[in-house]
């Protein structure tokens, strides 16, 4: 088979407890503009268990088709059920361009089938697009930071096929839904090879999940080793709340244990875009700014005038945040009252 | 019982600096340290081994200055240690890698291969997975917790981002962990004198199991096409002024761009 041959842009759209997560419309989004330059379809990928009927939501965020597998073994997320599963598929309909969202899921699964389908995988993409090769071929471009961040390296895959990547949430926009958007839904049966599930589910324990998950934030008040405690992380609580935001925090507050992982922007963190980031006594390490900086509006508070986290700053303060977070707080609270 | 950790030597990526003029990464002078997570994987080996008893022996593939790095892992109370080199892995992707450590697998004796979730200078996190694939071995990843039951089976904590997957796995397997879980102990000062008067077995291509083929660039279906100096925003305009200047500055700009 030749490369010509692979055809469509498939999309893993992640579901957990059959709720598709927002990576899977994000993913979407973008393979709409790839399939839409190589003139090719997208292809929505749905396993789990009871989800068959939430194939129409994918249509309408942008699949032409979405391939369901819908079976008890797929209820719960497990490496190889679904690595079977989903090779199966990719063996029978030879995709060009396979994407999953660089999640827990996403990233234990898709090196698990690179290697079984020798294809080429490239992690945490920033940036994908289709150009021309010497042969005028059109192969994808996946663009990715490396060296935590210090540089960006394009991929490619010029030999093999089908191209895969994997992208973090938050980093793609979702089209505008279009309701009663047309599609083909098309049902698979794998074939399981039971023997080689050796790993069995005992059981899952839920994260504490009182904490709104600050990918989807529009606003975020962030701190970093200048808030230097709880006390200090109640100030940019107050803040937040009068902006309608949540609270996220850098590496170091979450290293020494003031705040939980799940609020952890940059590097090995969360990546977030909100429409305002308010960035408060952090100094910007390449990690952080990694996870932030395609923020709408960034706002810097910090003491240290050369702090890195001025260089990705539209407005930047030279000060104490622990005078200026709750003084404006108050303007703002006497400002929405008005 | 027999433990394989795989460990890989990178630069320490938060000291590494970029030239301001030539836009450049500034290699020199950034040390070289063992991947956190590996370090991380290295510590879970050898609480089994002081917990069950094992043999643990660490494994890496790299030029010969690894070396240093797998005498470190000796300190720490590794019991063997090799080093892949060899010209013929040259350029190879994670792909590549993966296939060449899984040669060095085949031809050693292991219950269980730990590695960390990713490196440090490359963050994919796709050398663990696809080495479980390659030796047909399950593989659970972002490990924080893992203990040997008494029929045997190992029962391991998996951090997802909403929640933590209690797993239980029968047989030989592949786990990848967080280094966060694993605070890494220090190496005996016994340990250091002796780690220096210890071999640090470095073999070629022709000792593992694999066809030389497969490895190095050829073997890697992945090329860079061009890596380049992440484009530096331009930069917003910062102020010094007193805490009452600073509130006002905030609030109008929020304003303006209809924030509030």
């Amino acid at each position: 088979m030749e490369k010509k041959d692979y055809k469509n842009v498939f999309v893993f759209a992640e579901q957990r407890e059959g709720v598709i997560q927002s990576v899977a419309f994000e993913l979407l989004g973008k393979a709409r503009d790839l399939a839409d330059d190589l003139g090719q379809k997208v292809v929505a990928l749905l396993l789990g268990s009871g989800i068959k009927d939430q194939a129409q939501t994918l249509i309408e965020f942008g699949a032409d088709e979405v391939i369901v597998v819908d079976t008890p073994e797929l209820k719960d997320y497990l490496s190889e059920q679904y690595s079977q599963a989903v090779y199966q598929i990719i063996d029978d309909r030879k995709p060009n361009i396979v994407l999953y969202g660089a999640t827990t899921i996403g990233r234990d699964m898709a090196p698990r089938l690179a290697s079984r389908l020798k294809a080429g995988l490239t992690a945490d993409c920033t940036k994908l697009e289709v150009k021309p090769n010497k042969e005028e071929e059109l192969e994808l471009h996946s663009t990715r930071p490396a060296f935590g961040g210090n540089l960006m390296a394009t991929i490619v895959c010029p030999n093999t096929r089908p191209q895969m990547s994997t992208v973090r949430p938050g980093v793609m926009q979702k089209m505008q839904r279009q309701p009663g958007r047309q599609g083909v839904v098309t049902e698979f049966t794998p074939i399981f090879d039971t023997s080689k599930f050796k790993v069995k589910l005992v059981e899952t324990i839920k994260a504490d999940k009182q904490m709104a998950d600050i990918s989807e934030a529009k606003i975020l008040v962030s701190g970093g080793r200048g808030v230097h405690n709880r006390e200090g992380f109640d100030k940019l609580q107050a803040l937040a709340d009068v902006l309608g935001g949540q609270v996220a925090s850098s590496r170091a507050m979450v290293d020494n244990g003031v705040m939980p992982h799940e609020c952890q922007v940059g590097q090995t963190g969360k990546t977030v875009r909100p429409n305002l980031y308010v960035a408060c006594g952090i100094s910007g390490a390449i990690q952080h700014l990694a996870g932030m900086e395609e923020s709408d509006f960034i706002i810097a508070i910090n003491k240290d005038k050369f702090a890195p986290i001025f260089s990705v700053a539209d407005l930047g303060i030279v000060g104490d945040l622990h005078k200026i977070v709750p003084m404006l707080t108050e303007r703002l609270r006497k400002e929405m009252e008005q | 019982m027999n433990i394989i950790v795989c460990i890989k030597q990178v630069p320490d990526t938060t000291e590494i600096k970029i030239d301001p003029v030539k836009g450049t990464l500034i290699r020199e002078g950034v040390p070289s340290i063992m991947n956190p997570d590996d370090k991380g994987g290295l510590e879970l080996a050898l609480q089994m081994k002081d917990k069950v008893g094992a043999n643990v022996t660490v494994i890496s593939m790299g030029p010969p200055q690894a070396d240093v790095m797998l005498r470190e892992a000796l300190a720490m109370g590794a019991d063997r240690a090799i080093l892949l080199s060899d010209r013929k892995f040259a350029g190879a992707d994670t792909l590549a890698t993966s296939y060449a450590l899984s040669g060095l697998c085949r031809v050693l004796d292991y219950d269980l291969i730990i590695a960390g979730r990713q490196a440090i200078d490359g963050d994919t996190a796709q050398v663990g997975p696809e080495l479980a694939e390659h030796l047909n071995l399950p593989q659970i990843t972002y490990v924080t917790d893992a203990k040997l039951l008494d029929n045997g089976n190992l029962l391991v904590h998996k951090e997802n981002e909403d929640s933590v997957q209690v797993l239980e796995v029968e047989g030989k397997c592949l786990l990848t962990v967080l280094a966060s879980a694993f605070e890494p102990r220090y190496m005996s000062v016994s340990g250091i004198v002796e780690a220096y008067d210890r071999e640090v077995e470095v073999w070629s291509a022709d000792k593992i199991d694999v066809d030389e083929g497969k490895l190095g660039l050829a073997g890697s279906p992945t090329k860079v096409f061009q890596s380049f100096p992440k484009a530096m925003k331009a930069p917003g305009e910062v102020h010094e002024v007193s805490e009452e200047e600073a509130v006002e500055l905030i609030v109008s700009k929020l304003k303006e761009k209809h924030i509030i």
